[in-house]
Formats: C-alpha cells, sequence, structure tokens
C-alpha cells in the first residue's frame, strides 16, 4: 500500500517529463503539417493556421495544455490524434494490449531461458556446457535486437521463403478477436520474443550465475550438508533460493529494457505493437498520441518496478521484517 | 622481530601493477584489449586504412557482390604469393532476364600495399592519398564486402563509420562519467540529503524506458542542424541516461571507502579534504570506474547504433553503423544484398570484446568480489 | 574412564591442491574420541584444525580433498566400523551419518543459518531429511529442542527467522539443530569465537551439559587456551597442518613438550588473569583529559510511513580523568558503547553532549567537543589513533614509507631526505628493517602491519594514544609481542594509552586502570588490580567469572554444570 501511494506522485512526475518531451520540440503539429500541403502544392495562409491551433488548443499556453491533457488522462480520455483524426483511445487500446503481451511472455521466456541455465553454469563452474553458454550469453548481449531481427528476417525470406514480419497471418490482420487468432498470434509471437529476450535472458543468465556462485560458499550451505541432506535438495532449498531475490528484483529493470527493446524491434518486424505507431506521432508532433505512448510505457514499467518489490517481500521476510 | 618479510618481486608492486598482473591472467579479457586497440587504431587511420573514398560511388556496380581473395596467382603458369580478385562483369538472368553479377575469371585484379588512390583529407587537414592496400590501378574497384545501392564499397565505409561509432562511445562515456562521479561522489561524500535527492533522481531516471525517451529526444533534434552538432547533441543525449550506473557504482564505493579506516587515519594524519578525495579516495575508485566505464562503452555504441537505425540519429552523409545499418532496413535490400547486414557484425564484435575487456578488468580489479 | 573410541582417525591427510602447488592443510593427523570425552583440536589461523573438522563429515570446500588415512567410526563397540574416507562425499551412505551420526556446530551464527527460512524449519529439517519425523512431530521436536537449549518462550521462537535473534541465541538454536538427530559425535568449529565472553560462558556451559545428558563425543575446535583449559579432556595441538602435540590436558598444561605449545601456553597465560602484569605503575600526574558527561545519541529515525525507530543512547554521560603517562582500559562487550567513545574523543563522531578538556602540550586546554575542524587539527598531532583491523587502516596504494611519512608531509612538518631518514628510524623503533619502506603493506602478515600503523601513530611524536581493539585481529602470540612493544615505547617517548578492547586479559596485561563499559555507562572504574581481584559491581563480576582461565585445575567456568 506504502508503494502504491508513493507510486502516484512517481507517475505524475513522469507524464510532467513526458509532456516536456513532447513539447520539446521545436514548432508544433499545425507547422508540420502545413508544411507537408505546401510540399503537396498547396498554399496555407496564417490564418487557417490560427484556426487550426485554435480548435487543437495548441495556441494556450503549455501548461494549460498539459493540465487539460492530464486532466483528461485521469479519466481515461488521451486526446486527440492529429494525424489520425480519432481519438487517441480508439489508437492505442489493441497496440497497448499487444505491447503488453509481448512483454509480458518475453519476461516469461527470459526467465525461463535464464534461471535453468544460471543454475547449471553456477554448479557446473568452468564445464564446458559452463563456457558454451557463458559464449552464447556474451554474444546475446553484444548483438543488437535489431539486427537479430534483420538476420532472422533475412534466413526467412532466404530459407524459409517466408516474411517472419507482423504478429498475424494476413487474414486475421484486421480480424476481430477470436479463439483463432489468438492461436494466430501465439503462433507469430515467439519470433519477437525469441529477438527480444535474447539480450535480457543473456544478462539475466549472467545474474542468477553470480549470485548462485555467491551463495553456493555461504556457511550456511555447509550447515545443510552437514545436516545430511542430499546435494540436490541442498541446491534447491537454500542457495537457489536466496539466489532468487536478487533474481527476482531484475523485473524493476528488466522490464522497462523489454518495453524498450520492443519499440524497434517492433519497427524492423513491422509489429502492430506500440513502437511503429509512436515513431510516427514522435516525428510528426502528434503529441497527445505520442504522450499517451509514451505515459503508458513509463506507467508498464513503474508497475513491473512495484510487482518486483512485492514479490520479493514475499520471498525475503527480510525485506518484510524492515 | 617475528617473522621474516616475505621476498620475490611482489613486495614492492604498486596496486595498479598487481592490478594489471591478475589482468593479464585474464585470457578473454586479453583478447577483448587486442581487438579494441585495433579498432580504435583502424577507427584513427581510416582514411589511410580504408582502400577507397567512402563515397566514391558508381551506378553502374550497385550492390556488387563481395570478392574473395585469392591468393595464389598461378596466371603465368607456375604459381606465386601475389593475391588478387577476380573481376565481376554483369550479365542477364537466363530465366528472368535481371541483371546479375558473375565472376569473370579471366580477369584479375591484383591487390597490393601500400598503393596511391582515392585522395583525401586525414583528420580533415593532412591531404594524402596513400592507402594501406588496395588494386594495382586506382580505378579498379574491389569490393572485399560488396558494394551499397550507390555502389559504394561497404568496406571503407565500415571503416570509416566506425570513427562515429567508436568515438560515440568514448565522448558519450566521458560525458556520462563526468555527471556520474560528479552526483555519485557528491551523494557518496555527503549522504544525508543531498545522497535522499540524488538517489531519487536516478530511480527516476533508471526506471523509464530508455529507447522510447530516447526517441522522443532524439526526434526533437531539428533535421537542419550540422551533423557535428547532431552528433554530439545525439552523444549527449544517450549519455543523459548513462550516467546513472556510473553514479551508483561511484556512490557505493565512496560509501563503503567512507568507512575504511584508512580514509579516516588519513583525517586524522590531518589531511585536507581535497588531499582525502584525491590522494587515498580516487586511486582506490580507478580500477572499478575503469571496468565500469569500459562496460558502459557498449551500451552507448548500442545505443547509437539503434537511434541511427531508426533514422533518428546520425544521418547521412555522416556516417556511422548505424547508419549503415538503416540501409538493411527492409527485406527486399537484405534479400538482394545481405552483405549490408555486416556493419551489425562490426558492432557485435565491438560490444564483445569491450564486454570481454571490462568483465576481466572487473575482475582485476575487485579480486575479492568472487 | 577409557572407553572404546567411537571416532578412530589414522593418518589424515586433506589436501588442497592450488595450481600447480598442493597445499597440505592437513598433513597426518591422527587421534581417537570417545563417547563422553571432549577432545579439543587447537591452534592459530592456518593450522588445519577447521579443515580437520570439515573432513570427518566430508564437507571439505573444493579443491581440498582426502588423500590419505583412515576416519574409523563405530557407533556401538559390537558394530563394524566404517571407514569414512573411503565413502564417496556425495553419496547416500554419506548423508546418512552427517547430522544423524556426526552433528557439526560452525563458528559464524549469523552466516550459519539460512536468513529466509524459520529457525523451526532450519531444525526439523533434518530430522524429517533423515525420515526420523514427519513434519509434524518435526516440528514438536524443534520445540521441545529449543526449550532444551534454554531458548524462551519455544513455541514463539519456532517461527521466528534468525536475524530476530541475538548471536547468542542463534549459536543456541544451531546447537537445537546439531542435536535434533540424537547424534553421537557433536563436532563444534570454533563455535564461541564470534560471541562475547559471557556469552561464551554460557554457550560452553549448554555444551557442557547437553553432553553430559546424552554421552556425545565432542571434538571441539578452538585457538584460545583458555577455553581448552576449561572444557578439554585431551588436546591435539596443531601447527601448520601437522599435530605438534597430543595429551590429556593435565599433562600438556603442566609438561608441554613441544615448542609450539609452550610458546601458545606462555603467550595464554602471560595475557590469562592470573599473570603478573607487566605495565609499569605510574605515580598519578596531573590529568590530561577529563571526560565529563560524554554523551552519544543517534536520533529517532523519523519516516513518513514507518513507525520511527527510537533514538539510540550509544554513550550515556560517561565521565572519567587519564592522567599523564597512564594507561587506561575501556572494556566491554559488543555494543557496550566502548567505541563509541574512543571516536567521540578523537571527534571521528560529533558527541551530543558533554565535554572533553584535553590539556594541550604548550598548558592550554581545550574543549574537544567544541572544537571545528581546523581547532581540531593540532589536537589530531597529539592525540593519534591505532585501529584493530591493520589490513583496512593501511591505504594499499601507498608504500610504507608514504603511509607513515603521510603524517609528517601534510602537516608541513618534514619532506624529502629528512622525511625519508625519519621514517626508517620509526621502522626501526616499531621493529621492523629500516630498509622495508618502499614495499606495499600487501607484503606484509598482520602483526606487522600493525607495527607500521603503530609506527604511523608514532610518527608525529603523539602524547595520547587512543587503541581501538589494536590487538583483537592477531594471533594469540602476536598480541603479546605488540603489547610488549607498547610498553617497551613508552617510557621512552612519554606516552599515554586509551586502549579499548573486550578482552579483559590484554586490558589487564596493559593498563594502569580500568573503565567496565555496560549498555552505553562506565559500570565501574579503578584501578586493574582491584577490578580484577575484587570487584564490587555484579556486571563486572559476571564479565569476570566468564573469562577462561588458561588452567585446568581451575575449571570455574562449567563448574556448575559438572557432575
Amino acid at each position: 500500500m506504502r508503494r502504491l501511494a508513493g507510486m502516484i506522485p512517481f507517475i505524475f512526475l513522469v507524464s510532467i517529463t513526458v509532456f516536456a518531451l513532447i513539447k520539446l520540440p521545436p514548432g508544433d503539429f499545425v507547422q508540420n503539417y502545413a508544411a507537408a500541403l505546401a510540399a503537396a502544392g498547396e498554399t496555407v495562409d496564417d490564418a487557417m493556421m490560427a484556426s487550426m491551433r485554435q480548435r487543437y488548443g495548441l495556441d494556450q499556453p503549455i501548461w494549460i495544455q498539459y493540465w487539460d491533457w492530464i486532466s483528461g488522462v485521469v479519466v481515461g480520455d488521451f486526446g486527440y490524434s492529429f494525424q489520425w483524426q480519432q481519438p487517441v483511445v480508439n489508437l492505442i487500446g489493441e497496440r497497448m494490449g499487444l505491447t503488453f503481451v509481448l512483454s509480458a511472455s518475453t519476461l516469461l521466456f527470459t526467465w525461463a531461458v535464464a534461471l535453468p541455465i544460471g543454475v547449471y553454469s553456477a554448479v557446473r563452474r568452468y564445464s564446458i556446457g559452463d563456457y558454451i553458454f557463458t559464449f552464447i550469453g556474451f554474444v546475446g548481449l553484444a548483438v543488437p535486437g535489431f539486427l537479430m531481427g534483420l538476420v532472422l528476417m533475412y534466413v526467412g525470406v532466404s530459407v524459409f521463403h517466408a516474411d517472419v514480419g507482423g504478429l498475424f497471418s494476413p487474414p486475421f490482420v484486421d480480424a476481430p478477436w477470436s479463439w483463432a487468432r489468438v492461436v494466430d498470434l501465439a503462433k507469430h509471437l515467439w519470433i519477437p520474443m525469441v529477438i527480444l529476450g535474447t539480450g535480457g535472458a543473456a544478462s539475466l543468465i549472467r545474474i542468477m550465475r553470480a549470485n548462485l556462485l555467491d551463495q553456493l560458499h555461504q556457511p550456511y550451505v555447509d550447515t545443510a550438508r552437514a545436516k545430511g541432506l542430499s546435494e540436490f535438495t541442498l541446491l534447491v532449498r537454500y542457495p537457489i533460493r536466496i539466489a532468487l531475490n536478487p533474481f527476482v528484483s531484475t523485473i524493476g529493470w528488466v522490464l522497462p529494457n523489454l518495453v524498450s527493446g520492443s519499440v524497434i524491434i517492433s519497427i524492423v518486424l513491422n509489429l502492430p505493437t506500440a513502437g511503429p505507431v509512436l515513431l510516427q506521432a514522435l516525428l510528426g508532433q502528434d503529441q497527445y498520441l505520442a504522450g499517451a505512448f509514451l505515459l503508458l510505457m513509463c506507467t508498464l514499467t513503474v508497475i513491473g518496478t512495484l510487482v518486483s518489490d512485492i514479490l520479493l517481500a514475499l520471498l525475503d521476510p527480510r525485506i518484510r521484517f524492515q | 622481530m617475528s617473522a621474516t618479510l616475505t621476498h620475490g618481486g611482489l613486495e614492492t608492486a604498486s596496486q595498479a601493477k598487481l592490478t594489471w598482473l591478475r589482468f593479464r591472467r585474464h585470457k578473454l579479457a586479453m583478447f577483448g584489449l587486442v581487438v579494441m586497440v585495433l579498432l580504435y587504431t583502424i577507427a584513427l587511420f581510416a582514411e589511410f586504412i580504408a582502400p577507397f573514398n567512402p563515397d566514391r560511388s558508381n551506378a553502374r556496380l550497385v550492390f556488387h557482390p563481395p570478392q574473395a581473395i585469392h591468393f595464389i596467382d598461378d596466371s603465368d603458369g607456375g604459381w606465386a604469393l601475389r593475391p588478387y580478385v577476380n573481376a565481376f562483369r554483369l550479365a542477364r538472368d537466363p530465366v528472368t532476364l535481371e541483371p546479375r553479377f558473375v565472376p569473370d575469371a579471366s580477369r584479375r585484379i591484383y591487390l597490393h600495399w601500400f598503393v596511391r588512390g582515392d585522395g583525401y583529407d586525414m583528420w580533415t587537414f593532412i591531404p594524402g592519398n596513400l592507402h594501406l592496400f588496395g588494386p594495382e590501378n586506382p580505378r579498379d574497384m574491389v569490393f572485399l564486402l560488396g558494394a551499397d545501392r550507390q555502389g559504394r564499397d561497404v568496406l571503407s565505409r565500415i571503416i570509416h563509420g566506425a570513427r562515429a561509432s567508436l568515438s560515440i562511445g568514448l565522448v558519450g562515456v566521458t560525458v556520462s562519467l563526468m555527471l556520474g562521479i560528479t552526483f555519485g561522489g557528491l551523494s557518496g561524500y555527503y549522504g544525508g540529503r543531498i545522497d535522499w535527492f540524488v538517489q531519487r533522481v536516478i530511480e527516476f531516471i533508471i526506471s523509464l524506458p530508455t529507447i522510447p525517451i530516447w526517441l522522443a529526444l532524439a526526434a526533437a533534434l531539428p533535421k537542419d542542424w550540422p551533423p557535428m552538432a547532431i552528433y554530439f547533441t545525439i552523444t549527449v543525449i544517450i549519455s543523459l541516461i548513462g550516467w546513472t550506473e556510473l553514479a551508483r557504482v561511484v556512490r557505493g564505493r565512496f560509501l563503503q571507502l567512507r568507512s575504511d579506516s584508512f580514509v579516516t587515519s588519513a583525517w586524522l594524519d590531518g589531511c585536507s579534504q581535497k588531499r582525502i578525495i584525491f590522494r587515498h579516495m580516487l586511486p582506490s575508485l580507478t580500477s572499478h570506474i575503469i571496468a565500469s566505464v569500459t562496460l558502459a562503452i557498449p551500451m552507448m555504441i548500442l545505443a547509437e547504433t539503434s537511434l541511427s537505425f531508426l533514422g533518428l540519429g546520425l544521418q547521412p552523409p555522416a556516417i556511422s553503423w548505424g547508419a549503415l545499418l538503416k540501409e538493411a532496413q527492409n527485406v527486399q535490400s537484405i534479400a538482394s544484398a545481405p552483405w549490408l547486414l555486416l556493419p551489425g557484425a562490426a558492432v557485435a564484435i565491438t560490444v564483445l570484446a569491450l564486454n570481454f575487456l571490462g568483465d576481466g578488468l572487473r575482475d582485476a580489479a575487485d579480486p575479492h568480489a568472487h | 574412564m577409557p572407553t572404546e573410541p567411537i571416532l578412530d582417525v589414522r593418518n589424515l591427510r586433506t589436501w588442497f591442491p592450488v595450481g600447480r602447488e598442493t597445499v597440505k592443510a592437513v598433513d597426518d593427523v591422527s587421534f581417537t574420541l570417545a563417547p563422553g570425552r571432549t577432545l579439543c583440536i587447537v591452534g592459530e589461523s592456518g593450522s588445519g584444525k577447521s579443515i580437520t573438522a570439515r573432513s570427518i563429515l566430508q564437507i571439505v570446500g573444493t579443491p581440498g580433498r582426502i588423500v590419505g588415512g583412515e576416519i574409523l567410526y563405530r557407533p556401538d563397540p559390537s558394530a563394524q566400523a566404517v571407514d569414512i574416507a573411503k565413502l564417496p562425499p556425495r553419496g547416500a551412505r554419506m548423508r546418512a551419518l552427517r547430522g544423524r551420526d556426526i552433528a557439526m556446530i560452525f563458528q559464524e551464527p549469523m552466516t550459519s543459518l539460512s536468513p529466509i527460512h524459520k529457525i523451526g524449519w532450519q531444525i526439523a529439517e533434518g530430522l524429517v531429511a533423515h525420515g526420523l519425523a514427519d513434519r509434524r512431530a518435526a516440528r514438536a521436536r524443534a520445540v521441545e529442542l529449543l526449550r532444551q537449549v534454554e531458548i524462551p518462550s519455544p513455541e514463539i521462537a519456532v517461527d521466528r527467522f534468525p536475524f530476530e535473534f541475538s548471536g547468542g541465541m542463534r549459536q543456541r538454536a544451531m546447537i537445537a539443530m546439531a542435536l535434533a538427530c540424537h547424534p553421537k559425535v557433536l563436532i563444534a568449529d570454533e563455535p564461541t569465537t564470534a560471541l562475547d565472553v559471557t556469552t561464551q560462558a554460557e554457550i560452553l556451559r549448554l555444551i557442557k551439559k547437553l553432553q553430559d545428558e546424552a554421552g556425545l563425543a565432542v571434538l571441539f575446535i578452538t585457538h584460545d587456551m583458555g577455553v581448552v583449559a576449561q572444557i578439554a579432556d585431551d588436546v591435539l595441538v596443531m601447527y601448520h597442518g601437522a599435530v605438534v602435540e597430543h595429551a590429556p590436558v593435565q599433562t600438556l598444561f603442566a609438561r608441554p613438550e613441544h615448542p609450539y605449545t609452550v610458546k601458545l601456553l606462555d603467550a595464554a597465560k602471560k595475557l590469562g588473569m592470573a599473570a603478573p602484569p607487566a605495565r609499569p605503575s605510574v605515580p598519578a600526574g596531573a590529568p590530561v583529559l577529563e571526560v565529563r558527561d560524554l554523551t552519544m545519541t543517534y536520533p529517532a529515525q523519523a519516516s513518513l510511513f514507518r513507525p520511527p525507530k527510537p533514538p539510540t543512547h550509544a554513550v550515556r554521560g560517561v565521565s572519567f580523568d587519564l592522567y599523564e603517562g597512564e594507561n587506561l582500559g575501556i572494556v566491554g562487550e559488543s555494543g557496550s558503547g566502548k567505541t563509541t567513545i574512543g571516536s567521540c574523543l578523537i571527534r571521528i563522531l560529533q558527541p551530543t553532549g558533554g565535554s572533553v578538556r584535553y590539556r594541550m602540550r604548550d598548558g592550554a586546554t581545550r574543549d574537544l567537543v567544541q572544537l571545528d575542524r581546523d581547532g581540531l587539527r593540532p589536537v589530531h598531532r597529539e592525540i593519534r589513533m591505532v585501529f584493530q583491523d591493520p589490513f583496512a587502516s593501511l591505504n594499499p596504494r601507498m608504500t610504507v614509507e608514504q603511509c607513515i611519512g603521510e603524517p609528517l608531509l601534510v602537516n608541513g612538518l618534514l619532506s624529502g631526505k629528512a622525511l625519508s631518514q625519519r621514517v626508517r628510524e620509526l621502522l626501526v623503533r616499531v621493529g621492523l628493517p629500516a630498509d622495508c619502506g618502499s614495499r606495499y603493506p600487501h607484503a606484509f602478515s598482520g602483526g606487522q602491519r600493525q607495527r607500521i600503523v603503530i609506527a604511523r601513530a608514532l610518527a608525529l611524536d603523539p602524547r595520547l594514544i587512543i587503541a581501538d581493539e589494536a590487538t583483537s585481529a592477531l594471533d594469540v602470540t602476536l598480541r603479546g609481542q605488540i603489547l610488549d612493544l607498547l610498553l617497551e615505547l613508552q617510557p621512552k617517548l612519554g606516552l599515554s594509552f586509551i586502549f579499548i578492547s573486550h578482552d579483559l586479559g590484554v586490558i589487564r596485561y596493559f593498563c594502569n586502570r580500568i573503565a567496565v563499559m555496560h549498555r552505553g555507562e562506565i559500570v565501574e572504574i579503578g584501578a586493574a588490580d582491584d577490578i580484577c581481584a575484587r570487584p564490587q559491581m555484579p556486571y563486572t563480576q559476571r564479565l569476570l567469572a566468564a573469562v577462561p582461565e588458561a588452567d585446568p585445575a581451575h575449571r570455574s567456568l562449567v563448574a556448575e554444570a559438572a557432575p
């Protein structure tokens, strides 16, 4: 509860930062729009621009614009997208949902991969397997996600003659939600999931390995061994259990990273998530659309941190009793 | 006198020397060091090492495939060690009639060390035309790593791109380091309210998803700025986020050192605040800082690559690995010219080498951490 | 009462291959252990005593390995003996012995218990693992065991976490854990080293009581000859992995044969409570330091969301005088506030109340509590401090000459050749070779480093040295040497000392007067002989009674439990 209360000023701060960020570029949407029209040969006079500004509220001082925006956000109104000529809510709903699905499933994938490999690497330290995983881990860290996406796309095109982009097969792209669409999503989801998760998994493997190596030589392990526990029980019950704590606390930064990474991957793989639209909105100064995406992404990561804190408190009595 | 003093070369070895001795045992890290020295040397002397001017284009050589180097030349009956490549000629695919490059075994382009070729101004002020290697005849083109969609040599472009990509890492890390040492040091040395405030700021920044923020900041840059201004602004944008990690490391070590009794002793010895910080505390931090910095550079390089890849970082005609990868953004170009992905390999090698190096440095700096 | 040995260790060798070399941590060690008897293995750090104990359970850390010898375990005279050394360390047969037949207690009660599991579960776990009880029965047994080791309200304690317990309580829980399966052999690896002396006495008494009840064979590892004298039936003295002497305790203390044993015993007796003190008697000079009502209170930690923590009174209203040329000892257990006093006197900490009036060499009197940074500088030339950990108090990046010369240099007193010359003199003065100044601290052992620290303290010709646990990190033979060095220098240099320690033996050896601290207050202060011979206050009496005396003929410590 205390943490929840602490989140509100935090998200408020985030919203100010976000708004400041999207107002940072010189000029505004109307100017960009006019420039685009001018390029197309139409002329836009100042009176038209002024009336447009007035319609969108862009002639108001910045803090009033902020206030109008944020008071709308609180009641679920994220404003109006200038580029798309429709309310922001209509645009972000499914895209944020898919971003969340992608991030969350990647997180699970990351753990499912990192935990056993990390444990294996620590327990069989300096074995051939450890060296192989360490090396793969290093490569995973070194190859940026979008590059991996590009390589996979190349492999997909040249070997399988299939486009690996997108999250849906063509018939499902605009279809309403159905069970078949979910199945189709699951079929496509794994490629971005693997691409996005590799970097995170690589660093988590290293964290898990280091934590566990630390714990393996703690005196309480000797105590447990002296009680006559088998090596496996011992390992699961003590060092792994305790090494999990710092592991769990990594959600706090893994999730922001995943949300971050998904933006670029989505652009490369042309996924219908938040990334491509955010990029367009930022470039076109579609302020409320960009703002909504940024705000929601930041909130998502804050919630992730909160979840990891709660899990940590559940796992570690020392934190509970503090 | 109870025990005899240990003898050998080590008792007069300074900490720096001991750290170096430990580091040398770390084979991967030594390998990383060698690779990085090599890469930075290449970046520094890009004009000389690249065989061609990176902007030399030829509309007839669009997407020219890579040519393999043959070392043994048997053209005049016997054989000699004369490296050459087979020239390619343009032919039409008999079925689709698409233009295709096919190797022309009859024409060989011989490669030489230290040839005269495209002119350049090294570091913008040393004119020259000497290249480390290149074709015998400066009018020939040799594409060891293929050509891009304007018929430019990808190898030369990667070599020139190294300069921007690698230096952004260094400059960015310097900015981050200054921010990190200042705030981390303040936080760790004074503690209390300053510490609290700096910590909250760092927590705030860390919990923001970096790439959307970078995008937003980078999108705010006017497109008509000169490349140098963009370059520096991008660097600053990247470091604005990157300093937090360094600040945390510095703070943690400062807090730990502050309670170490040799620092207290220095104060009791009458050392001034300045001397305590610069003579006693900072030297104990250097190896940790160097290690963290080494691990921060790859993050910076990756960030620049990502931004430029999305078209928000360095803009053509500026060359960086990210800007080069932008060429490979769509499936069609990758499918027809997969060698456009090679700048990515350069990124991966660099990041890998820096990670090895940083890990080795960290282990050497802190032998008791494990 | 010689009975059949339950454990017969013959020619045990446990080696550690390190790189191309092999460290022979345990080399050809033999002994026997009988039910109801206590065998003490004694030695200084690195003697291999702990590895010997761990070898018996085959829990030697990697890369250590038993390379030879036999560990014959015979649970009762009629049974076939098992050679533990031949069992695979990870096998089921070895596991069946661990905890059930042979149990072990470790040194660090803080880290030897898992921080995130409840005490009760950690005790019950062994029972469940050996199939001796189901979870419910194991829990009931855990409560019973906690009662047996005299932990108050065991029904509640069983659901507590280790970090909610004090050190002594944790060690009791640890003992309960070891006894859970009714083992026949108990191995105790320095179980009281991390504890205060009064807690140590309680734990030793408890082990003795439990041993008598169950007829346990106890293998007790320690470095403290006092503890050995109090509890051992037989003693094994180890040095560099080998046994140098093995004898019944009375024989060993009365007629030690090996020179190393003699040295150990001498060192222990020198700092024991019965030995004649070495300190010179001093005529009462003028007071150098007058401490009045010194108070150090850490403020309450107010927090927006959490219940506020109450303020901590580390030192409450302490007053004492220090006379010229005198050695004042401040003795107390952990948390008594003795170190805080030292830090307040030299102003590493800013006391929250009281005054410390110090008479400078030139006769002027200053209140140290009121001085600011600049005002303290001349004072810090006259009052110096020696810290506990000689490894942490020297900057590892400076040569010995730079370390010792630092105070002279920064105070602008000496530089260049004259500085080097002075450093050489100081090195010789503390018993180090004059030419070792170019070496770095890592080239020196703990005792040598402490000499370097002393040389640095002496560099400014101080009048008063505050030594905070200055000998506690050293092995017992080195302790005496460092104390003798200080005593030898004292008359030559006209020094006074405030010596802070938890070790009454050290304090008694070194100091003219003793102040006994308890919970932030001085409970008793007086001449060293009076305090040690005729303690007035109950706490002082308890403290003195808890000091293990290095004489097996006077077993006061565990006497009440003995039959």
